[in-house]
Order: C-alpha cells, then structure tokens, then sequence
C-alpha cells in the first residue's frame, strides 16, 4: 500500500453532468479519505470559474498559483499545490482563477494532469458541470471516472448522458456513487430506489451516502466529514467509498431495507399481501 | 408522505411516485440514448404499420410501436394486435414463381412469441395448431375473425403479434 513511485497514478474523474448533486463534497472528502489512507493524492479543480473545492477544503486562503502559472511556466508545479495542513498526503490545484476567460486546451488539461501524475498515487478530478468544454476537457485528460447522482430524475438523466459520453471518450472504468439517499422516503416508495437507479444507468455502485446535515456543517467549516474521525453516516460512506476503490472489499448496505418505520412495514405487507 | 397520498394508495387510487419516476426515466432515456426524435419515430412508425398492413389486418388502436431500454440497450418494439390475415397479398413479390406467395410465412408464429401472445390452448381443439385460435383471442372484436380453417385454406397460420427488435447502444 505504501506508495511506490514508479507505480502509475490512477487519475479519476469525478462528474455528474447536472449541478449540485455532489461533485465537489465527494472530491473533497474522498481526497481525505484517500489521504489518510496513505495515498499522495492531489485533487484538481476543473473549473474556473465557478471554482469551490477550495473552500470545502478550507484551502481558499491559500492559493497563489493556479494550473495556468505552471503551464506558462510562472511557477513550478511543487508551488503551486497547496498542501493540506492537517493532511499533507493531500494536495489541491486549482485550473484556474476566475478571472481567466477561457477554457486550458484539453492539450493543457493532459500535459498538467500528467505532470501531477508523477508525484501522486490519485488524481482526483473535479468536474465541471454540463457536458460542454470543460466537462470534455477533464474527461479527455482521465482514466476512470465516478458518476455521483441523486435519486432525482433530472440528476439521473444527466448521469446517463455524461456516461454515455465517457463510454465513447474511453474513460473506464466508470462506477457510481448515489448520494443524498433518504432511506425513509426510499422505504415509502417516495423516492427512486437504489437498484432502481444501478439498473437505469447500469454501472457497478462503488458507494451510497444518505443525506446528511453534517454535510453543510461540514461545508460551513470548510473541513470535510473525513478529515476528523467523523462518526456521521456520509462520513462513514465516503470512507468506504475510498476503500473501495483501492480495491478492499467493503460490503455495501441499502439503508433503506434496513431501516423500517411502521408505515412503511405496513405498506410491504399490504405490498406482499397484492393490494398494490 | 401525507396522510392523503397514503389513503389514496391504499385504496390503489395512486401510484407511489417511485415508481411514476422510473417509468418516465426509463422513456425518456429511452429517447436520450437513441438520439431519435419524436417526429422521425412517428415516422417510422406510420411507416411500419404501414407496411405492415399490406399483409394483415391489424388492430391500430391498441398497437404500438415505442422504444425500450434495458441494461444501455435502446430496442425498438413493435407490439401490433392482428386481427386477421388478408386474403390477397397485396402485389405478388416475383421472387419466387414455383411456389405461390405466402405474405405471412416469413412471420414463423411458433417462435419469438411477444410476452402479449396468449396462448388459447383450448380453442384449439384438436386442429392442428394452437394458431388459429389465437388471432380471434388477441383481437378485441374477435367478430372480425373468422374460423380459418374453412375461410382461408391456404393460409398460412398467422401470429397474433408482431414484435420486432432492434438494438442499438
């Protein structure tokens, strides 16, 4: 497990096509999570102008240089990343500033991705939202890739488009997390259900994560779940999902089959009993 | 989940949303992934039941023609109810001019029976196959068909769906 330099990177691409599902929470708590585990790992901002990673991971105040000084040559690439002090097997770069106006070419993306490569054992890259340039730009310049979606059907939708896009960029594999899982609702048949969503875009569920509060506490402090031994449940999801993808055999759990009020055991009855 | 759904629920008056949800995801990925247009499948649509028509008499109200997906695979299904078989062929294909043309004979009606297809066996009775009763069954005026086996001698059994697939990913 320990880190071998001349073991190659996996380079990761963490998108979902539609917004706000959870791109950025799983980058910045997976990177942690990778972290602790032992992994040089460095988590790249693909955007720029929306850029958010920073501040989830309590980073913001100390950027100087940005994926663009690096590739001009400005700075060297050991400058610009800005290393997690509690965490220091992590590192963030951003793409860009917000001030920059276009895309980095997806030539750019691939020299700079590459020559982080050469010092880390993940990169993990946050995607853009959308399935335009920058979302193409990442993708072209990663291996593998994580699709997050919510239990929503415009989020899966938009998942199902961004997969089919990897399939033709030769992006693989490409697992799935579902976040934001409300086992209650789920239960109730109030809510797309989790093998529900596995058939749909048929990929391998590499993690699930229940809605959490703690998530935007955590937000709010600008230090992911993952960072203090959290106890909370997206915690503990995001753990397990970065040890799965080292390859460690964590059982997955539907929370919503394990979890039954009285109304929902009543309407699986009455389910089982063919009322429905 | 409010009180109201529940009751309406339990009296099969609604469908839990879960499952509304996934029927819509699952047609409009469908769509998505085929990257067809609702105009060009309408299209085609009248264009195969069209076809379609020249051999046999099929019931247009309860057919249809849609898209599917299953597993990243979008299929084109074809569900079309027969009433009977027509007479006449329509124009006599000059492929083969030793035997006579039997429009429906590339339709093999024993295999690849659509999950629709009943299977009447006692109206069978003891005629030879099970066919012949079938296309009455699936029709909803089974008025319109009559016995085969005097009316149309010559004909060849006809299947009382046809279902065709075509996949693409």
């Amino acid at each position: 497990m320990t880190p071998v330099t001349s073991a190659p990177a996996r380079i990761i691409l963490i998108c979902s096509g539609k917004g706000g599902v959870g791109k950025t929470t799983l980058t910045a708590n997976l990177g942690i999570a990778l972290a602790k585990l032992g992994e040089r790992t460095t988590v790249l901002d693909a955007d720029f102008g929306l850029r958010n990673l920073d501040l989830l991971l309590g980073l913001e105040n100390r950027i100087v240089y940005t994926a663009q000084d690096v590739l001009s040559e400005t700075c060297r690439l050991e400058q610009a990343l800005v290393k997690h002090k509690q965490q220091p097997n992590l590192s963030l770069l951003p793409a860009g500033n917000p001030r920059m106006l276009e895309w980095l070419t997806p030539e750019d993306m691939q020299k700079i991705v590459k020559l982080i490569a050469t010092q880390a054992d993940y990169v993990l890259i946050d995607c853009p939202a959308g399935v335009e340039q920058g979302f193409k730009n990442a993708a072209l310049a990663s291996q593998e890739a994580i699709v997050i979606t919510t239990p929503e059907i415009s989020a899966v939708r938009d998942a199902d488009r961004v997969i089919g896009l990897l399939n033709t960029m030769n992006v693989t594999p490409v697992q799935l997390v579902l976040n934001r899982v409300r086992p209650k609702m789920v239960a109730n048949q109030e809510m797309l259900a989790v093998d529900a969503v596995t058939d749909i875009l048929a990929l391998p569920l590499l993690g699930l994560v229940v809605e959490d509060e703690q998530v935007i506490v955590a937000t709010n402090r600008g230090e992911p779940l993952t960072l203090n031994g959290s106890s909370t449940a997206a915690g503990k999801a995001y753990h397990n999902i970065a040890r799965r993808l080292r390859g460690e055999d964590v059982p997955l759990v539907d929370p919503s089959k394990e979890r039954r009020g009285i109304r929902a055991r009543l309407m699986n009855k009455l389910r089982q009993a063919g009322l429905f | 989940m409010a009180l109201l759904d529940f009751i309406q629920r339990l009296v099969g008056l609604q469908k839990p949303s879960a499952t509304t949800a996934k029927e819509r995801l699952q047609l409009v990925l469908a769509h998505d992934r085929s990257d067809l247009n609702p105009e060009l499948l309408e299209q085609m649509r009248r264009e195969i039941l069209e076809v379609v028509q020249k051999y046999v008499e099929i019931d247009l109200d309860s057919g249809d023609v849609s898209l599917a997906t299953e597993d990243r695979v979008t299929a084109l299904v074809a569900n079309l109810p027969i009433r009977r078989a027509k007479l006449r062929p329509p124009s006599p294909p000059p492929a083969n001019p030793v035997e006579p043309p039997s429009p429906a004979a590339p339709l093999d009606p024993a295999q690849d029976m659509p999950t629709e297809a009943p299977t009447d066996e006692p109206a069978a009775e003891g005629t030879e196959p099970a066919e012949t009763a079938e296309t009455a069954a699936v029709a909803p005026s089974p008025a319109v068909a009559p016995p085969e086996d005097q009316q149309t001698p010559e004909e060849p059994p006809t299947s009382p769906t046809l279902s065709s697939v075509s996949a693409e990913s």
